[in-house]
């Protein structure tokens, strides 16, 4: 009986998803790649560096959430007006806070996470030399 | 009755292990006192008997999963009576109190495998060792009876179970945690040996052995476990994705980076009394990493797409644990790290300084992922949101792999203590030559970013590397030990060229067609047969039947998009196709109106060699620890045969 049910389900299902409106679906670019292979290139990259907000832990590009097309669409589309990666990460970060950004910058607040992995590689060094050095 | 049965185990068990820190701990002092020497002799059997009572506590839960007894508030909440029995049985793990059920039983045991089995070492430091056992073991019990007690019974059974997490429902799920928490596990018992040496003053190389197979065993699992993870993540989530730098997944690198570094410290230690503070330290390391994990996993903190055993009280008694742990490990290192020499010397073109150098390597790149880890969690407190992912670690983390690739490649050919840089140029230009012609070949040939070719190039060299310790040997007489390093080395190449083709050179579409329309991939046209409702023992899907060709017979291929009613979850259930240069990867998106249906197509150029290659790394450390114990073993017996000898003379003379 449960199994009966659950197969009446996934027809619903099946049939009801198709039947959801045309021009909705046409026009996002959540799911369409760019007819330019170049432009689409940099709009994956940029994608894979995004954080889908309301997921956990996942970039917009490998996420089934509806947040996470509308970015993609997002992107795609303003990669496609010719808008540089910085630019949309910037409008992005400017909207949502650098929470939005997998790749935090070099210069500003977050300097820390790149100054201690330096600090962590002189000491490293420090280290290996002071070892061979009291050998002598 | 079951239930009643394992709870009165796991009390006992607890009381067990109380002893045996105690009577572990009072016999440090058997000196002094000498009515205290016989006190010592109880923490072996101890031992024992907690691992037995733990592994009884752990098969009671199991079964109560087996049979779903839903009187059982643990096996209401996270069972269903119609689940396949393996992934009830599995369910027994997939859950917070279960996991660390079986996280105390591997625990227990691994204490009554050194209580009945080690000989090697002072019966003083084997007591001290199961001590600090007991400690480590004491506050997870407290944990877990006093706060995830597995056994409480409902005031009245539940109807009908509550379920499992679909995405936990798979093969995955059976094999991924429990490999990760023995590795976890084998690593405490790595800091027990550490903490009982530097207590009784006996971090010698015959301590080094004796800790070895535990450090590889644990190095093993984690190595399979994290690779088990990455498959399940592969092939569940539907993006095509392998590692996303999840905080939990970070979890389980960081273990196995400082286990690395240990595993190559001890065998220094092992073979040349040379590394002795360094190996300690790094037994101190390790241990906190895989508490840091367990912390990470169970607590939720960090939030992650692992999050399934969310709770934040829980997360605050495993801090304590941890704070205690560490601090306690640190300090303990701190008071008697002055007591032990530095051991043996060694010049800069040895092998020892090569291990020396990738093992500041490889604490260098834990310390980057552990800070990308924590680093939005002190940035949250200090009230900024910050996201760090895939492009900080990749770039970040490879500034210090590539240098400890390099040495990796040389640094087995060198001799120990003293070589000369003249002696292995010959194969240092070779193994350049390799790198250099890979590099440029990828760069012309291709429009790969500069890490993939980098990659390719060192894994290249790599493969090459790898076994050239074998050249100019005897291959029968070759040590089986020398095998596994000779084999791990060659996994680290495989999975390196795997991961660097994947990530260089993987293709993408998406495309949304109707029946009979077809889309290209890589080498694979991909046609759309048509897309059918579909029902499971506990789901129904909608499954897709396409046609895929490389221009030779047509395979069928079948992805999913799965709909699970309890609990109500919808996960995608992707198809692969394996060639012998790669993987087509298919998915089915949602219906795209006017009959079409999106369909995602990935071409991944050698992907499947990630995992193979970890299975590969896997074996070379079980074999390593096989031969050790094996030459151990040989040893000992020729050690006593001698010994019989010399007295059968003596008393002949």
């Amino acid at each position: 009986m449960i199994r009966y049910l659950a197969f009446l389900a996934a027809l619903l299902i099946a049939i009801s998803s198709s039947a959801v409106p045309l021009s909705a679906q046409e026009t996002s670019l959540a799911n369409v790649q760019l007819s330019d292979p170049v432009q689409e290139a940099k709009a994956k990259e940029l994608m894979e560096s995004l954080r889908c907000l309301t997921c956990q832990s996942q970039s917009i590009a490998d996420s089934d959430a509806e947040m996470a097309e509308d970015m993609r669409h997002l992107v795609r589309t303003r990669v496609q007006a010719g808008e540089s990666s910085d630019e949309i990460r910037n409008w992005l970060v400017e909207r949502y806070g650098d929470y939005v950004s997998y790749s935090p910058d070099v210069i500003g607040p977050n300097w820390p996470l790149y100054a201690i992995p330096g600090l962590l590689l002189l000491v490293g060094i420090a280290l290996f030399l002071r070892r061979l050095r009291g050998r002598s | 009755m079951t239930a009643e049965i394992g709870l009165a185990a796991l009390w006992m068990a607890a009381a067990l292990c109380v002893m045996q820190f105690i009577t572990g701990a009072l016999a440090l002092r058997a000196d002094t006192v000498s009515e205290g020497a016989d006190i010592g002799a109880i923490t072996r059997p101890a031992a024992i008997v907690q691992g037995l009572l733990a592994m009884t506590a752990f098969v009671c839960l199991l079964w109560l999963f087996a049979i779903t007894d839903l009187s059982v508030k643990l096996v209401a909440s996270n069972s269903h009576s119609d689940k396949p029995l393996l992934y009830k049985i599995t369910g027994a793990w997939g859950n917070h109190e279960g996991s660390m059920s079986l996280w105390i039983a591997v625990m227990a045991l691994s204490g009554a495998a050194i209580g009945a089995l080690e000989k090697r070492l002072p019966e003083k430091t084997i007591q001290a060792v199961l001590a600090a056992q007991g400690a480590v073991g004491a506050g997870f019990y407290a944990f877990i009876i006093g706060s995830s007690n597995p056994f409480e019974r409902l005031p009245t059974p539940a109807a009908q179970g509550a379920g499992l997490n679909p995405l936990l429902q798979d093969f995955g799920l059976a094999f991924h945690p429990p490999t990760l928490y023995m590795g976890y596990v084998g690593l405490s018992v790595a800091f027990s040996f550490v903490v009982g040496a530097l207590v009784t003053r006996q971090v010698t190389p015959d301590f080094a052995r004796a800790m070895r197979p535990w450090v590889l065993g644990a190095w093993v699992f984690l190595t399979l476990g994290i690779s088990a993870g990455s498959w399940w993540a592969y092939y569940e989530l539907g993006w095509g994705g392998w590692w996303f730098w999840d905080p939990v997944e970070n979890a389980s690198l960081m273990p196995w980076l400082a286990a690395t570094a240990l595993l190559h410290s001890v065998t220094v230690l092992a073979a040349r009394d040379a590394l002795r503070t360094w190996t300690v330290m790094l037994g101190v390391v390790a241990f906190s990493m895989s508490m840091l994990g367990t912390f990470i996993v169970r607590s939720g903190v960090l939030t992650s797409v692992h999050s399934f055993a969310v709770d934040p009280e829980r997360g605050a008694f495993i801090l304590i644990l941890l704070a205690i742990y560490i601090g306690g490990a640190l300090a303990l290192f701190a008071w008697r790290a002055g007591t032990i020499s530095e051991g043996k010397r060694f010049a800069l073109a040895s092998r020892e300084a090569a291990l020396v150098f990738n093992n500041i390597m490889l604490c260098a790149i834990l310390g980057v992922v552990l800070l990308g880890t924590l680093y939005p969690l002190m940035a949250e407190a200090m009230g900024d949101r910050v996201s760090v992912g895939a492009p900080y670690f990749n770039s970040v983390s490879a500034v210090f792999a590539l240098p400890m690739f390099a040495i990796m490649a040389v640094g087995p050919i060198l001799r120990w203590r003293q070589d000369s840089g003249g002696r292995i140029s010959k194969a240092a230009i070779l193994l350049a030559a390799i790198g250099i012609v890979t590099f440029v070949a990828g760069w012309l040939a291709s429009d790969a970013g500069i890490l993939p070719l980098l990659g390719l190039a060192f894994a290249a060299v790599l493969g090459v590397a790898s076994v050239l310790p074998l050249y100019s040997r005897s291959l029968r007489r070759t040590p089986l030990a020398t095998w596994g390093m000779v084999l791990a080395h060659l996994g680290i190449a495989v999975s390196l060229f795997g991961m660097a083709s994947e990530s260089g050179f993987s293709k993408e579409t998406l495309a949304a067609v109707s029946a009979g329309e077809s889309a290209a991939i890589g080498p694979y046209e991909v046609t759309l047969l048509g897309v059918e409702p579909l029902a499971g023992p506990n789901w129904t899907a909608l499954e897709a039947r396409l046609s895929v060709s490389d221009g030779s017979e047509p395979v069928v291929l079948r992805p999913q998009s799965r709909s699970y009613v309890q609990p109500v979850q919808t996960t995608t259930e992707s198809a692969l196709h394996n060639r012998w240069d790669g993987q087509l990867y298919v998915v089915l998106g949602q219906a795209a109106g006017d009959g079409r249906w999106q369909l995602r197509l990935w071409w991944k150029p050698f992907v499947t060699l990630i995992w193979y290659g970890s299975i590969l790394i896997a074996l070379g450390g079980a074999m390593a620890a096989v031969g050790h114990i094996m030459t151990g073993h040989r040893r000992r017996r020729l050690v006593v045969r001698l010994k019989e000898r010399r007295a059968e003379e003596a008393a002949l003379a």
